[in-house]
């Protein structure tokens, strides 16, 4: 290969780089900042916004809320998308191919769609906005996800151990518990924490279908109403922190090289 | 994975795994397809139904009609809204895929092997924080007192601030940051895909790397940016926080234009009737990219 190309190859890829990563660089550095607005210069290193943040009882809050959703309606679709997978997996049925269908659709329908859609159903049966209704919202969004990977990893290689498990006297409740998903649990740990990232981070459905109880994105979303502040640079740091180990997390499970 | 296995056993056909029994399958799958049906399939019906319906006056008049959807192109403010989603993302998409293919290139032909999943890891870290966050860094950097902003005026190459913020190219910078991490991920996989022989063997019946790319490597991946583009065309054109953060109101995009529906007059009807409207556009772009595919690989 000659030089020149070598050159030009490294500088677009670090021009990449640099443009990846320039406003996440501004936002933690600034998180830092000493005075009261995030912008040059730069004076600090200051722990004072974090303290603010720590102080601050809606964040808190917030973040705590965005813990329980995350939490919740990702282990409630992972044991849905997990039954509905062995279901798929293991049997032959009508209509399978337009159920498999039905199951994946929400994936491919922006999140405002899915959340106006449920804001209206839940005012006319008059529930009211809460978490529940916001955690319902994602579990509408990551379920499919979660039967997706789970049901690409459920082999006919299985099948047999599972066999094996039912002539030894094994119940079918305990074929799926201590059979099948410890053989798949890499992928349903993937899955989980997937879900759960993306839990973390969705604003539009939460917004729709919470009022008084905010996740950590609508609180950040009304933080942002009153302007920049070094604040806000300090809980989306923290956001940013929480997210990265969840890829750690997610890498170490679901892209890790599988043992032979 | 599951193939080494079946290859093992000659004679085992995958179909003899599975068991045949019209209701047997129905406790597992029942749960999620319920889940299914209840919160998004019959939500998206009400939707439907909302959109026929007009608001009047706190309540709502159920006689079936067009009118939402009349309004919508008789309104040019509406409709201008619809021009503008499907402006910026068309710009989006293209500037995404220009950006993310050479860069993916590299990481995948370029990086050494033992670096590539780091590099790669590295490349798509800002893409899994929370899109608030990333739309307000944003504002930082492209802000009237931003680091652009300053950097240029410090280099005395501008004498006074310049619009970056609250505009489309803001916008657009949002969109293309994060479509840049999203398809770099999936190009990268494509290459990667790729088996060398095809490479090896133009290259022995005489092509020079140029022509390897061009008539090769480019035609084998376009499947897969194709499947690219239209997540991000899916993605972008429903986002609101994005135009919201970094455009402002000059200009608005169907999300906002949905939202400020909701938001401002509680017209649900209107609301849901843009929605569909944008479903409708999306659906046709998704035909037409599908369609087009399958042209090109007959």
């Amino acid at each position: 290969m000659p030089r020149p190309l070598n050159i030009l190859t490294g500088v677009y890829a670090l021009a990449i780089y640099g443009f990846i990563f320039l406003p996440v660089a501004v936002l933690v550095l600034f998180s830092f900042q000493g005075t009261l607005i995030p912008v040059p210069p730069f004076n600090g290193p200051s722990l004072r916004w974090y303290n603010a943040v720590f102080a601050d009882r809606r964040l808190m809050a917030g973040l705590w809320n965005s813990f329980l959703v995350a939490v919740f309606s990702s282990a409630l679709s992972v044991f849905l998308g997990f039954l509905a997978a062995y279901g798929f997996a293991r049997f032959r049925f009508p209509g399978k191919g337009p159920l498999n269908g039905l199951m994946t659709a929400p994936l491919s329908v922006s999140y405002l769609i899915i959340g106006m859609g449920l804001l209206i159903s839940f005012n006319w049966l008059g529930v009211p906005k809460s978490l529940i209704a916001a955690g319902i919202g994602h579990v509408v969004i990551n379920m499919p996800l979660c039967f997706a990977i789970l049901y690409s990893q459920m082999g006919d290689h299985q099948v047999n151990i599972e066999r094996a498990a039912r002539d030894l006297g094994a119940a079918e409740w305990q074929v799926l518990g201590l059979v099948t998903a410890p053989m798949l649990w890499p992928a349903l740990f993937a899955s989980f924490f997937l879900s759960v990232t993306f839990s973390w981070d969705e604003f539009i459905i939460s917004f729709l279908l919470t009022r008084f109880d905010n996740t950590l994105p609508v609180e950040i979303w009304s933080l942002l109403r009153s302007g920049l502040s070094p604040k806000t640079n300090a809980i989306g740091s923290l956001v940013f922190l929480v997210s990265t180990v969840l890829v750690v997390l997610l890498e170490l499970t679901l892209f890790r090289k599988p043992k032979s | 994975m599951t193939t080494s296995i079946d290859a093992s056993l000659p004679g085992s056909q995958s179909t003899a795994a599975y068991r045949w029994l019209a209701f047997a399958p129905l406790p597992y799958i029942l749960p999620a397809m319920l889940w299914t049906l209840l919160f998004f399939a019959a939500p998206f019906v009400a939707m439907l139904l909302m959109s026929l319906w007009q608001l009047s006056g706190p309540g709502l008049d159920t006689t079936p009609t067009l009118a939402n959807y009349a309004q919508f192109f008789n309104n040019p403010a509406y409709f201008q809204a619809m021009v503008n989603s499907a402006e910026v993302t068309a710009i989006v998409t293209v500037v995404s895929i220009l950006l993310a293919y050479p860069f993916a290139w590299i990481l995948a032909e370029r990086v050494p092997e033992r670096w590539q999943r780091l590099a790669l890891a590295l490349a798509v870290l800002p893409f899994w924080t929370s899109y608030v966050v990333r739309s307000y860094a944003w504002l930082l950097v492209l802000g009237e007192r931003g680091i652009v902003n300053q950097t240029l005026l410090g280099l005395h190459i501008l004498s006074q601030p310049i619009q970056l913020a609250n505009t489309r190219f803001a916008t657009v910078v949002g969109f293309v940051h994060f479509f840049v991490m999203l398809l770099t991920l999936t190009i990268y996989a494509n290459l990667k895909q790729l088996s060398p022989s095809y490479r090896k063997a133009a290259a022995d019946l005489g092509a020079n790397p140029v022509q390897v790319f061009w008539h090769v490597v480019l035609p084998l991946t376009l499947s897969g940016i194709m499947v690219g583009a239209f997540l991000t065309i899916v993605l972008a054109i429903g986002d609101y926080i994005t135009p919201q953060v970094l455009g402002g109101n000059n200009e608005l995009l169907m999300p906002q234009l949905i939202m400020l529906q909701i938001g401002r007059r509680g017209d649900f009807p209107l609301a849901s009737a843009l929605s569909i409207l944008l479903m409708i556009v999306v659906t046709l772009v998704y035909l037409a990219m599908a369609r087009w595919l399958k042209l090109e690989r007959a």
